[in-house]
């Protein structure tokens, strides 16, 4: 073992990414192409895929069958649900939701965006910029993805050309610039062959970008996360009450933006109370400060009645603390929202009551028209207000997505029927 | 922020720690299935970052199929002691006793029948969340897996309606009688937990690291000799290196051919390895393409 090298991981991260395309662009292909060429397939896998593929009368080995997990999928060739994929280089982990791109399937991109830091948007070569290829964008402009690669695949069915693949930047560029969508990067791949994927292959020289890896192990996502306004909603209070510490309060939570330093002045949301923060504990011990997204237990100087649900913020930087506000949302459910009843919102740590009051609109997703609706269906995308029995302490999505963001769930069935993004205040920004 | 590295490990463990919280806050009788195997080790120390200094939330459990290595059980025990938190041990000689199992032989793999025992120590103790160690990166079906992994009054898995998981906002309601199934560890892969034990200086079970063993050469792989395995007519017993990747059902657990005898060369091993751990070490998954998803849907883990 001694000539291979160590893996060392540390310090280089983990980035999270979804595909999206259509039926038959190439997602699986692609991310089978990404863990083959960077040698994270195993031998049994492969052993187990080059079977089905021959069972199924075909040669070679079909890449797409790695993701196709359950037996269903397997049995029909498609891919029916969000699945995901781990593999690492000596610069980064990464972790991939391959989620399939039928309309029908809205919500798996909306749940796979959702904790992404980046979205390869695949479009055959073949076909340019679809309605599919807009409704992609659309959603991860919605869910707020930071960085978007536009993967025009299939680029040997087009003998390669340049042409073909500048024609669809500038097309996809046009209708990007709509959507306020920045950090798009453009490369022409043969995921089927491996150009530009990990190798750059011989066929596409007059390309001079990165290749695809080359752009995941590199692209910044440092300040994916807020990285100003320090939010710490409290999820756990610790009180163990024996006898060396019988009056130690920790309030146990994740930084979800922003960070802290010991003696800072806080205040507590919604009560509106205020303290200083006299310890930051981690397992080891004490530390003088903390970022997200860091799951810490802080202490304060004064005793304060807080529980879960309560937010921890630097006093002078606060978020709204509102019981009604507009949202995004992305209706999840077979069964229509019903605006006469109440259901029940999730927002960090919080759990509250809450009705529909409006629905504005539907969004189109292949035209971005705004549609006035009564009603929604599964797959959705509506612009709503929301009133809720007790305040949310909450940012809008577009500045904070770990405090503008929340999930509807159905009291009798106890599903997630929705899932939310929070509008900025009128009047504000 | 430069100043800060933020590892991959580190985003994986606070991503753990923020869900064993939200399970402790949100579920009204949660358990720890603990079985001295390596990621539920692993679960442990998160637990300890989760809830330090107080106590765990939470008992801690181990299904135990009789059909163990004695050293897990000796670690499993030791372990326990150390930490000072509560373990309910629920056997599957009991569901045996009940007629709940029926065994064809005494040396039959047991690991198919730990849902019945699961179920009933579930009903027994009214659980409502069950967190587990398996991880996503094991098996396909799992891949597909949520994170609060719901299942209904008869502890099956429904693949295909599961609810959806945003952001890291989970719902984790239940009805009486169903529970949710809780994976902490989801993101992590093998190399991970590897990499974790080393930073945390984690202790784990001696036939984790290369040792000498008897062993019989059995299908693909190799089976260590025990009282549930010994060599039929033909097989040879052959003494030689070895460690395992899991540590499972003595009858069905194969140990790799391996000289790997400290946290830092199974690091380097894993790193390199070709087999996927399942692959390698269980001769139950290897039964049919979808033996996993169908277990699952069953009621395992
Ligand atoms: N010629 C060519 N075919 C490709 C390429 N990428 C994928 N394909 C083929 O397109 C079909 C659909 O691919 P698949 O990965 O299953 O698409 P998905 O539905 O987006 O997951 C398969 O037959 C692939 O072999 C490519 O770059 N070039
Ligand atoms: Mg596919």
């Amino acid at each position: 073992m001694s000539a291979i090298e160590k893996i060392s991981l540390d310090q280089t991260g983990l980035l999270r990414f979804i595909t999206a395309g259509s039926v038959d662009d190439g997602k699986s292909t692609l991310i089978g192409r990404l863990l083959h060429d960077s040698k994270s397939i195993f031998e049994d896998q492969l052993t187990s895929i080059t079977n089905t593929t021959r069972k199924r009368g075909a040669e070679g080995v079909d890449l797409s069958l790695l993701t196709d997990g359950l037996q269903a999928e397997r049995e029909q060739g498609i891919t029916i649900d969000v699945a995901y994929r781990y593999f690492a280089t000596p610069k980064r982990k990464f972790i991939i939701a391959d989620t399939p791109g039928h309309e029908q399937y809205t919500r798996n991109m909306v749940t796979g965006a959702s904790t992404a830091n980046l979205a390869i948007i695949l479009i055959d070569a073949r076909k340019g910029v679809l309605t599919q290829s807009r409704r992609h964008a659309y959603l991860a402009s919605l869910v707020g993805i930071p960085h978007l690669v536009v993967a025009v695949n299939k680029m040997d069915l087009v003998d390669y050309s340049r042409a073909v693949f500048e024609k669809i930047c500038s097309d996809f560029s046009a209708f990007a610039e709509k959507l306020n969508l920045r950090n798009i990067a453009y490369i022409p791949m043969s995921a089927l062959n491996g150009d530009m994927v990990v190798e750059r292959g011989d066929h596409l020289n007059w390309y001079q970008g990165a290749t695809l890896m080359d752009l995941l192990e590199t692209v910044s996502i440092e300040d994916d996360i807020n990285r100003e306004d320090f939010r710490f909603p409290v999820q756990w209070v610790c009180r163990p009450q024996t006898k060396e510490l019988h009056d130690f309060r920790g309030y146990m939570g994740r930084i979800e933006s922003g960070s802290v330093r010991t003696g800072d002045a806080v205040t507590v949301l919604p009560s509106g109370l205020s303290s200083r923060i006299k310890e930051i504990l981690v397992y080891e011990g004490p530390v003088d400060e903390a970022f997200a997204p860091q799951s810490v237990t802080l202490t304060i100087e004064d005793h304060l009645d807080i529980s879960r649900g309560d937010m921890l913020v630097k006093i002078g930087d606060t978020p709204q603390v509102t019981k009604a506000f507009d949202a995004m949302l992305c209706w999840l459910s077979e069964q229509p929202p019903d605006l006469n009843r109440k259901y029940l919102i999730k927002q960090t740590a919080r759990v509250v009551k809450s009705v529909i009051s409006r629905i504005d609109y539907r969004v189109d997703v292949n035209t971005m028209a705004q549609e006035a609706v009564n009603a929604l269906k599964m797959n959705d995308i509506a612009h709503v207000g929301l009133k809720v029995q007790l305040p949310l302490v909450c940012d809008d999505y577009a500045g904070n997505r770990a405090t503008g963001c929340f999930i509807i769930i159905d009291e009798s069935s106890n599903n997630t029927v929705a899932a939310g993004m929070i509008l900025p205040a009128e009047g504000s920004a | 922020m430069s100043n800060h590295p933020f590892s991959h490990l580190d985003a994986l463990e606070s991503e753990a720690i923020h869900i064993m919280r939200e399970v402790a806050a949100e579920c009204a009788n949660p358990v720890l299935l603990f079985s001295g195997g390596k990621d539920s080790i692993v679960l442990l120390r998160l637990a300890e970052k989760a809830f330090r200094p107080g106590r765990f939330p939470f008992p801690l459990m181990h299904i135990d199929t009789e059909h163990n290595f004695p050293e897990v059980i000796a670690f499993r025990d030791h372990r326990v002691k150390e930490l000072g938190e509560r373990l309910i041990v629920r056997s599957m000689e009991d569901s045996i006793k009940k007629g709940r199992v029926v065994l064809r032989s005494e040396t039959q793999s047991r690991n198919a029948f730990q849902s019945v025992t699961l179920l009933d120590a579930i009903a027994e103790f009214k659980f409502d969340a069950c967190i587990g160690g398996a991880r996503r990166d094991e098996e396909k079906a799992r891949a597909k897996e949520r994170i609060f992994s719901f299942r209904d009054e008869f502890g099956q898995w429904d693949p295909k309606n599961q609810r959806p998981e945003l952001w890291d906002i989970y719902n984790t309601r239940t009805h009486p009688g169903e529970n949710i199934r809780v994976f902490p560890i989801s993101n992590w892969t093998e190399l991970d937990v590897w990499e974790y034990i080393a930073r945390e200086k984690l202790e784990v079970p001696e036939i984790y690291f290369a040792h000498t063993r008897e062993v019989i050469r059995r299908a693909a792989g190799l089976l260590p000799v025990s009282h549930l395995v010994q060599p039929q007519a033909g097989e040879k017993v052959e003494r030689i290196v070895v460690r395992f990747r899991t540590v499972g059902d003595m009858s069905c657990t194969c140990p790799v051919e391996s000289d790997a005898a400290t946290v830092e060369e199974i690091i380097a091993e894993t790193a390199m390895t070709r087999i996927t751990e399942r692959g390698a070490t269980r001769m139950d998954d290897q039964t049919s393409e979808a033996s996993m998803e169908l277990r699952k849907k069953e009621g395992y883990f």
